[in-house]
C-alpha cells in the first residue's frame, strides 16, 4: 500500500454517463415542455421564434461544435503524450465558451431592451402562446449557459491538473469526463437551435 | 490502472465527423427558409439527431464502447421516449 491509487477507468467514465443520463432526462422535461406548447400554439411560435436572432444561434452553433472538436482532439493529443498541444486545445475550448456567453450576453441584452424578459410588462401584452415560448426560451437557454460555464470551469480544472502531472497520458480519466460533460453542451445545442432559432424562418 | 485497450481516435476522423457537423447545420438552416408544413419542425429533428448521433458515436467514442455503455444509452432514450409518449397521449385526447 505504498500510495497505490486503484482507480477503476471503466467505472469512473460509466459514473459520467449515468450522470450524463439525468442531465438528458431534465433537459428532456424541457424539449417536451416547448413540444406541448408548439402543439398548441403553433402560430405563435412562429410569430416568437422569428424574434429571435438566426446570426447569434448560427454562430454560436459554429463555436460549440469547433470546441467538441477541440476536446475531443485533446484526448488523442494526451494519449500521444502530446502535452503542449493537449493545453491549447483545452484553451481554445474555454475561449470557444467565453466566445458563446458574450454572444448570449449582447443577444439577451437586445432582448431585454425590447422590453422582453421574464414577467415583463411587454410580455404580459403579447398573445399567451408568445409568452410561454419567451418564457420556455429563457429557461432552456439560460439552463444550458449555465452548463456552459460549469464545463468550462471543468475544463480549467482538468489543464491543472494536466499542469501538474496528476493527469496523463496513462491516466486521463478526469479529461475523458470533462471532454463527455462538454459534448453534452454541444448536444443539447444542436437541439435549441432548429427548435427555438429556426422555426419557419 | 488504466484502460489499456480503449481506443485511440485519431484525429483526422475527428476533423471530418466537424465538417459532417457542419455542412448538416447549414442543411437545416437551408431547409427552414422553405415552408414544408408540419414537415419542417421533422426535417429540423431529423438532422439534429443525425448530428446527435454523430457527436455521441465518435466525439463522444460510444461506438468504441463496451455494450454495457450502449445498453444503458438505449435504457436513457427508451425512458425518455415513454416521457414523451405518455405525455402526449394525455395532451392530445383530452
Amino acid at each position: 500500500m505504498s500510495g497505490h491509487v486503484h482507480k477503476d477507468y471503466t467505472g469512473a467514465k460509466f459514473g459520467m454517463w449515468l450522470f450524463l443520463f439525468t442531465e438528458l432526462i431534465l433537459f428532456g422535461g424541457l424539449f417536451i415542455l416547448y413540444a406541448v406548447y408548439l402543439a398548441r400554439y403553433p402560430q405563435e411560435f412562429v410569430s416568437a421564434g422569428t424574434e429571435l436572432d438566426v446570426r447569434f444561434g448560427a454562430g454560436n452553433t459554429l463555436v460549440l461544435l469547433t470546441s467538441s472538436l477541440f476536446v475531443a482532439m485533446s484526448i488523442t493529443a494526451l494519449r500521444r503524450g502530446a502535452k503542449g498541444l493537449t493545453q491549447c486545445l483545452l484553451a481554445g475550448t474555454i475561449v470557444s465558451a467565453a466566445i458563446f456567453m458574450i454572444n448570449k450576453y449582447f443577444e439577451w441584452s437586445a432582448k431585454i431592451n425590447h422590453g422582453i424578459y421574464p414577467g415583463s410588462e411587454h410580455l404580459k401584452e403579447l398573445a399567451p402562446g408568445e409568452m410561454v415560448f419567451f418564457n420556455i426560451y429563457y429557461v432552456t437557454t439560460g439552463l444550458h449557459g449555465l452548463h456552459v460555464v460549469i464545463g468550462a470551469l471543468l475544463i480549467l480544472w482538468t489543464m491543472l491538473m494536466i499542469a501538474r502531472g496528476k493527469v496523463t497520458g496513462e491516466d486521463w480519466v478526469l479529461l475523458e469526463n470533462a471532454g463527455l460533460y462538454w459534448h453534452l453542451v454541444d448536444l443539447i445545442w444542436i437541439f435549441i437551435f432548429p427548435l427555438y432559432y429556426l422555426i419557419l424562418h | 490502472m488504466t484502460e489499456e485497450h480503449a481506443h485511440l481516435v485519431p484525429y483526422k476522423t475527428f476533423l471530418l465527423i466537424w465538417v459532417a457537423l457542419l455542412v448538416l447545420t447549414v442543411i437545416t438552416v437551408a431547409a427552414a427558409q422553405f415552408d414544408f408544413g408540419a414537415l419542417n419542425i421533422w426535417i429540423a429533428l431529423g438532422i439534429a439527431t443525425l448530428k446527435s448521433s454523430l457527436v455521441v458515436a465518435i466525439f463522444m467514442h460510444m461506438k468504441y464502447e463496451q455494450w454495457l455503455f450502449k445498453l444503458a444509452l438505449l435504457a436513457a432514450l427508451a425512458i425518455l421516449a415513454i416521457f414523451i409518449g405518455l405525455t402526449f397521449f394525455d395532451v392530445l385526447y383530452r
